[in-house]
């Protein structure tokens, strides 16, 4: 049987490919070396943030994405039924605080970035912060407020897409690794070998997250994405206090850095269980997935600078996740002109559950040639910001 | 950071035991407890701050404890450390890395926090029951055999008047003598294997079982003091459902097949104001694995044969290598103590604690055979029945969400229907919802190799303490500061 | 009652003679020994539930009595997430129940 895709990766941009692509009658397999969201699709907090953005591809990607979000959760409910777990899709909305001067001067002149193109966010005193969020610390120096930003359950909401992929006629093939690329005599793609034997395909897709690196080796081509570690805090449940996604203004600086040293930001906000979930940290450290009490500490020092309360919440779970981080920034979603057929769908970061929607429809539309609802050559892996670090096939 | 040359977590048999040795051979011992007194649940005793003359009657082996303790405790060299709560162990592929630790009142706020970087560790956690899911089970006056043992023994409270005792294991006889002993009518004790499982279990090779003469005794005891209080022991049945409204008030029994299906027709309801239930044990796996311990394929603690786990420097004794009780455990830490500190398993000191291992080792495994769980006890589960207490996740939401996802990875399961999530992380329904979820998907089961026992976080730590260590950023602690002097007046702390 | 303590004369292991304490259970005192938990000393008042959870408000009390399962949780003084059965009993403790309730509002 020969597919029109192999998409390598059953995370959540794997899963939204395939309901994209299957949901327009193209021949979908999907493999993925362990289980649906077996990867950071499950590692993470669920952000479909517009806030944490300036001015760029990545923004516009965001604002393409944040408009499919809405119907699509109300396509897939309709689609799944009810017996199927909500993705608990929450516009909540998203309320940055700048605890410093300086911080303070960064944000508004990030904002006003922001707000030419074309983000709702509104600069807010610290009176109508305290009365957004009344636990916020008293040490606001700014504040801004997006309406726009919102959360989702990251693990169902992979489920739901795959599961809808698979009702749209999509073939899922878990604990398949991918072992390299099946050539014909004319050195032309063909498919990809795994352990359970050849599978055919037209195209190759590679959606692994983190790993597309790893997997883009196995294909014979280079793929700069690197994991960035990032851990998380789990609360014991406890009434509503916090309302919104509530991050510290230094988040953003954080987001865009290149360092590799510990980087941490405080990103706060409650979730339908009652738990409040807090982050974040940015670490260059390889796939080392172990405990580390000093992220942890700083993570917690400095969401209790936001929310002076969480100094006595309890600490009952921490976890984290590997984001794929491309060396300038922006994901990767076109085909590989170095071998006609591999195509690439990775390299997100941190913004990989929310971009999906948008990432899969732009991958739909370039694989059938289709003009694009934005231009899709900023995402192109051709394109100039890359060039230092990739290698010609060998 | 403090240096010890051998850290010892936990102080039941085997750490005690494990403490005591290292300690003869001249090693500095650390000894952690997460109570504020020693002997773990196996010796859990009426606090300290009121001694009894004869608190011996209550248990097995009650001078082995004191001497152990008393040595530990008066010798320079052995630092106890009591209420420590071992919460994260930062592992190294070459040793036992370093071991944080909260002190302080269980669930305080602002307790000390203080960081170890052992030359040698031995984990010694123990287990906690494993209680199987039943409709009602979550009703108050449903109490597990460990929570009968611990208020009898700890408190001289009996949980109920009129109460059963059911499960499955040798475990569920001293729960019936102590609820006994405290003033309850224990109306019977329900064993849920029947006589062949436990005789294929006990006896063959019966000669293996003489050496292990003591726990005869023990046995003896029990049974003599059952037929004295005129409790009944019955085999092949267990206890399917418990009813009330915001309260026990009666269970139904039946009796079950060799594979712990209930047979129907065979139900009776008895009137109860209190339920005792032990399904067998659960280890406490969650330092070894945050330490980096390779698990055998049952799940318990892989050590050789001087109890040395995966992870060099790394020790694992007691209950967390095998269910194996208190004999087993102190073996296993006399071992792990001498060897911890610098002494080889061939040195003459340690043929005693050799052959014991072996012996109860021995005695160990006739109990699990005997005694097992076996897979019908989930036809007693019905849609309603909670799996996970703390998230209230129903069996009918396991199975729904099972198929229409069709997942076959535990770990996205717990994540779409917060089973094992909960405050209890899992330790309490855990191996429960991986044998339910494991039969709903079938064909081959659960395939993301994802266990219920890993804990990163292994004790609850309030975010102001930990971030307390951090450089520059100093945190105002809760209601209890720790810069103010513990008041003399205040009680048993 | 169906908790009950064993009166110090009447026990076999001969325990020195009890202090007593006096802690409140959301305003109503209990009276419990020194050297109880909190657990102990809210079983003996009469009460088996003394939490409900939040999904389904069903009453909890203590389940498993060793501090794995979380079950018997209460606010102590102020601090939450407080297990009774791991905390002694103090006199003039102050415990509140401890009901969370989940975001989306009303539990029943």
């Amino acid at each position: 049987m020969t597919s029109d895709v192999i998409i390598v990766g059953a995370g959540i941009i794997g899963a939204a490919c395939a309901r994209a692509l299957a949901s327009a009658g193209v021949g979908v397999t999907v493999i993925d070396r362990g289980t649906t969201a077996g990867g950071t699709s499950s590692a993470c907090e669920g952000n479909l943030l517009v806030s944490d953005k300036g001015p760029g591809h990545e923004l516009v990607l965001a604002q393409y994405a944040a408009s499919l979000w809405r119907s699509t959760v109300t396509d897939l409910r309709e689609q799944l039924g009810d017996g199927f777990p909500s993705v608990e899709f929450d516009p909540k909305g998203g309320v940055v605080v700048a605890t410093t001067t300086a911080g303070a001067g960064s944000l508004l002149e990030f904002v006003a970035g922001q707000r030419l193109a074309g983000v709702d966010a509104r600069v807010i005193d610290a009176y109508e912060a305290r009365g957004l969020e009344p636990d916020l610390t008293a040490r606001i120096e700014a504040a801004v407020y997006y309406p726009e930003d919102a959360q989702v359950q990251p693990t169902i909401a992979t489920e739901a897409l795959m599961a809808s992929a698979r009702l749209y006629g999509a073939r899922l093939l878990e604990n398949t690794p991918v072992l390299g690329l099946l050539l014909d005599s004319a050195g032309s793609l063909i498919g990809v070998t795994t352990p359970a034997g050849e599978l055919l395909g037209r195209r190759v897709l590679v959606a692994a997250g983190p790993w597309s690196g790893e997997v883009a080796g196995l294909l014979g081509v280079r793929l700069p994405v690197r994991p960035r570690r990032g851990e998380l805090l789990v609360t014991t449940r406890m009434r509503q206090r916090i309302f919104h996604k509530v991050y510290d203004a230094d988040y953003v600086g954080a987001v865009g850095s290149d360092d590799g040293a510990l980087q941490t930001s405080s990103v706060v906000e409650s979730t339908g269980s009652g738990t409040v979930l807090i982050g974040s940290s940015r670490q260059l450290v390889g796939f080392d997935a172990r405990l580390r009490v000093e992220v942890l500490s700083e993570i917690a020092a400095k969401a209790i600078r936001l929310f002076p309360f969480l100094a006595d919440a309890s600490v009952m779970r921490s976890y984290g996740g590997f984001r794929p981080f491309m060396p300038d920034h922006l994901p990767v979603i076109s085909e590989d002109p170095r071998m006609p057929g591999l195509w690439y769908a990775t390299g997100h970061e941190g913004a990989g559950i929310g971009l999906s929607l948008a990432t899969a429809e732009l991958i739909l539309d370039l694989m059938l040639g289709r003009p694009t609802r934005i231009d899709a050559a900023p995402y192109s892996v051709a394109r100039a910001s890359l060039a230092p670090y990739l290698e010609a096939v060998a | 950071m403090s240096i010890a040359d051998v850290l010892v977590i936990g102080a039941g048999p085997a750490g005690l035991a494990a403490a005591r040795a290292a300690r003869e051979r001249g090693a500095s011992v650390t000894l952690l407890d997460s109570s504020d007194q020693l002997g773990g649940q196996f010796w859990r005793h009426l606090p300290d701050a009121r001694p009894s003359s004869d608190e011996r009657v209550l248990h097995h082996g009650w001078d082995t404890y004191r001497g152990l303790s008393d040595a530990l405790e008066s010798e320079n060299g052995c630092r106890i450390i009591r209420s420590a709560h071992v919460w994260a162990i930062e592992a190294s592929a070459t040793g036992p890395g370093t071991v944080h630790v909260i002190v302080g009142e269980s669930d305080g706020v602002g307790r000390e926090r203080l960081a170890f970087a052992p030359g040698a560790m031995i984990l010694a956690t123990g287990a906690h029951d494993r209680i199987l899911p039943f409709p009602g089970w979550d009703l108050p006056g449903v109490f597990s055999g460990g929570a009968a043992q611990a208020l009898a023994k700890g408190e001289r409270l009996g949980v109920g008047r009129r109460v059963i005792v059911a499960g499955a294991g040798p475990f569920l006889l001293p729960v019936a003598a102590s609820l006994s002993g405290v003033g309850s009518t224990v109306l019977g004790v329900f064993e849920a294997n029947r006589a062949p499982a436990l005789l294929r279990g006990w006896l063959p090779r019966p000669w293996q079982l003489l050496p292990a003469a003591g726990k005869a005794v023990e046995l003896a005891g029990y049974v003599a003091g059952h037929i004295r209080n005129r409790i009944p022991y019955r085999l092949g049945r267990m206890v399917v459902a418990a009813h009330g409204t915001d309260r026990v008030e009666a269970v139904t029994l039946a009796a079950v097949t060799a594979n712990w299906t209930p047979i129907d027709g065979t139900q009776r309801t008895v009137e109860v104001d209190a339920v005792c239930v032990s399904h067998g044990f659960t280890p406490r796996l969650e330092l070894a694995i945050a330490a980096g311990c390779a698990l055998t394929a049952d799940r318990f603690v892989r050590v050789d044969e001087g109890q040395q786990t995966s992870v060099p420097g790394v020790y694992a004794v007691g209950e967390i290598t095998g269910i194996g009780g208190a004999d087993l455990a102190m073996a296993e830490g006399v071992i792990a103590g001498h060897i911890a500190a610098g002494g080889l398993v061939t040195d003459n000191t340690l043929r005693r604690a050799v052959r014991q291992r072996r012996i109860f080792r021995g005695f160990a495994r006739r109990i699990d055979a005997a005694h097992a769980i076996r897979p019908g006890w989930q036809g007693v589960l019905t849609a309603d029945t909670i799996v996970c207490r703390c998230e209230e996740v129903t069996f009918g939401t396991l199975c729904a969400t099972a198929e229409s996802t069709r997942s076959r990875s535990l770990r996205a399961l717990k994540l779409s229907t917060r089973a094992g999530l909960g405050i209890c992380q899992g330790r309490v329904c855990g191996r429960s919802i991986e044998e339910v979820l494991a039969t709903r998907v079938g064909n081959g089961g659960l395939r993301d190799g994802v266990t219920t026992d890993r804990r990163p976080i292994a004790a609850l730590i309030r975010l102001g303490e930990l971030a307390t260590d951090h450089h520059g950023l100093g945190v105002t602690p809760g209601p209890h500061n720790p810069d103010r002097p513990p008041d003399p007046m205040k009680g048993t702390k | 009652m169906t908790a009950r303590l064993l009166p110090f004369l009447d026990d076999p292991i001969k325990p020195a003679p009890p202090t007593l304490v006096t802690i409140t259970v959301d305003g109503t005192p209990a009276r419990g020994v020194a050297g109880q938990s909190l657990a102990g000393v809210i079983l003996a008042s009469g009460t088996l539930g003394f939490r409900r959870t939040s999904v389904l408000g069903r009453p909890r009390g203590v389940f498993c009595g060793i501090g794995v399962c979380y079950d018997c949780l209460v606010e102590v003084n102020g601090q939450r997430d407080v297990r009774a059965c791991q905390r002694r009993a103090v006199d003039g403790d102050v415990i509140t129940v401890q009901h969370d309730r989940l975001p989306s509002g009303d539990v029943a």
